[in-house]
């Protein structure tokens, strides 16, 4: 599996995309989506709501386990994804795409995100 | 168990060039799945599934009093297995508490193969060697004498049929003959832990990578797809099976679990547990503690093994397995629950889940039961 270059990424495994008028979309990572198995449920955070860096905002429920999310950026959340709420499996099939899981208008990052070679290195490792 | 070495079938290596994710179960190195587990739970039930059961343990039970050891060690009436036929059984303590759910396959008239948990089979062997004394008979530690391999699943009949002359027909759900498949020496035994019909393959270790790739291949036509051990729970979960370590424990008798059937009070000779099991049922017919129900989700978390099931505020009993059911396209679970919430339809009942009660209904098992 590859990790596009133009993400971020924080060590949790969410992916970051470049901001939009300020508003970046966050997902989690193929690595991520292949270690839970098939995803059953999304719980995501509120449109409006504020996320923190580093901190849960949401679950997601696969066959063997549930998983936190976390926010890899503090900010507001403009967006989820209603294509994965009514179908989570798109988080399997489509990680860093249609798998996406919310928007969010980012008010500050932390230092610690990696590129996609260090993420990938981190999982190599 | 000792942190040994972790153990590794004699398939590993075709687990990995098939790209499964694998799972440490029971000290095992086992295919957790090979792509999409909701996937291979629906080829299991629609079509065919291959799996690698090679972690299961298996015991021989071999001379003049097999069948007195085994209905002295065990609940069941084993004597009264007919040469070639299954039987599924449980070995207990003397305080009733139960140490494992076995099936107990009669390959000759003096010889059976008793089939552990993995997590059980030193347990069993022990406790077998144990109380083999003063019997005429020997009780051998088989489990690296065998791979398993299961094939599961409505077309897993026509697929084993175009390997094997053995006489499947003839085979019925809970029997196993000596035969020989693609070319392989093979007890074919018509079981599985799946709620669908399939045969459970035990061949020698170093057969096993010829009999997989020969099923593969036997199967490509009919959609047979290689199964890990996620969907194989689901699927016991979803046909109301037990498994040990969630619905059963040391802490219960086979009659807690609503498994008071498998105990054969009536069999010749006294066994491991009779008094303590005499109590147990009359306990579970007059005051039972708790009962054994099914639970479907009326929304979409899903509840896991150990979370509280609750009632009007207060916990009514625990969830001991949960997942999301493919077939039922709904998250379900078994539970131990209060008699007085135990029928099926019962009313307000919950799962607390992370902190929220999220609405369940109490329903009969299993989830699931095949059309025959």
């Amino acid at each position: 599996m590859s990790n596009p270059q133009q993400l971020r990424y924080s060590k949790e495994h969410e992916w970051l995309s470049g901001a939009e008028d300020g508003v970046s979309t966050v997902g989690i990572t193929e690595f991520a989506a292949n270690a839970l198995g098939d995803v059953v449920y999304a719980q995501l955070p509120e449109v409006g709501s504020a996320v923190t860096a580093g901190e849960t905002c949401g679950e997601l429920e696969s066959t063997k386990s549930v998983s936190d999310l976390y926010s890899p950026v503090t900010g507001e959340v403009t967006e989820i994804n209603e294509d994965v709420v009514n179908d989570p499996s798109l988080v399997n099939s489509a990680p860093f795409e249609g798998g996406w899981l919310f928007k969010v208008r980012v008010t500050e990052e932390p230092s610690d995100l990696l590129s996609a070679d260090e993420y990938t290195a981190q999982n190599a490792g | 168990m000792s942190s040994t070495e972790i153990r590794r079938t004699a398939l590993d290596a075709l687990h990995r060039s098939l790209g499964a994710t694998m799972t440490d179960f029971a000290g095992w190195d086992m295919p957790l799945r090979y792509g999409s587990e909701r996937d291979e739970h629906v080829a299991v039930r629609t079509r065919a599934g291959l799996f690698d059961l090679s972690h299961m343990g298996e015991i021989t039970v071999t001379g003049p009093q097999a069948a007195e050891l085994l209905d002295h060690a065990l609940v069941g009436n084993i004597a009264s297995v007919g040469v070639g036929r299954a039987r599924y059984t449980m070995i207990c303590r003397a305080d009733g508490g139960i140490l494992d759910d076995l099936i107990v396959y009669r390959l000759a008239e003096t010889e059976y193969m008793v089939v552990a948990n993995a997590s059980n089979a030193q347990v069993v062997l022990d406790a077998l060697v144990e109380r083999a004394a003063g019997f005429d008979a020997e009780v051998r530690d088989d489990r690296d004498a065998y791979a398993l391999i299961a094939v599961q699943g409505p077309e897993s009949p026509g697929i084993l049929k175009s390997l094997t002359d053995a006489d499947l027909d003839g085979l019925k759900y809970y029997a196993g003959l000596p035969g020989t498949v693609a070319g392989v020496p093979a007890l074919i035994a018509r079981t599985g832990y799946t709620g669908e019909d399939g045969f459970e393959l035990f061949v020698k270790p170093e057969h096993a990578v010829e009999l997989w790739q020969a099923l593969t291949k036997a199967g490509e036509g009919a959609g047979l797809v290689p199964c890990g051990l996620s969907c194989r729970d689901t699927l016991r979960l979803e046909a109301g099976m037990p498994l040990y370590g969630h619905e059963l424990s040391t802490d219960l008798t086979p009659f807690d679990a609503g498994l008071g059937r498998v105990v054969k009070f009536d069999k010749e000779g006294d066994f491991v547990g009779r008094e303590a099991l005499q109590q147990a049922a009359a306990r579970s017919r007059e005051n039972p503690p708790r009962v054994l129900v099914g639970l479907v989700a009326e929304g979409r978390r899903v509840p896991r093994a150990g979370y509280p099931v609750v009632a009007g505020g207060e916990v009514i009993g625990e969830v001991t397995s949960g997942a999301p059911s493919p077939t039922l396209g709904k998250p379900i679970a078994m539970a131990y629950v209060d008699a007085a919430h135990s029928a099926p339809g019962t009313a307000d009942v919950g799962v607390d889940i992370r902190g929220s009660h999220e609405p369940y209904e109490v329903v009969a098992l299993p989830f699931y039961k095949r059309q025959k």
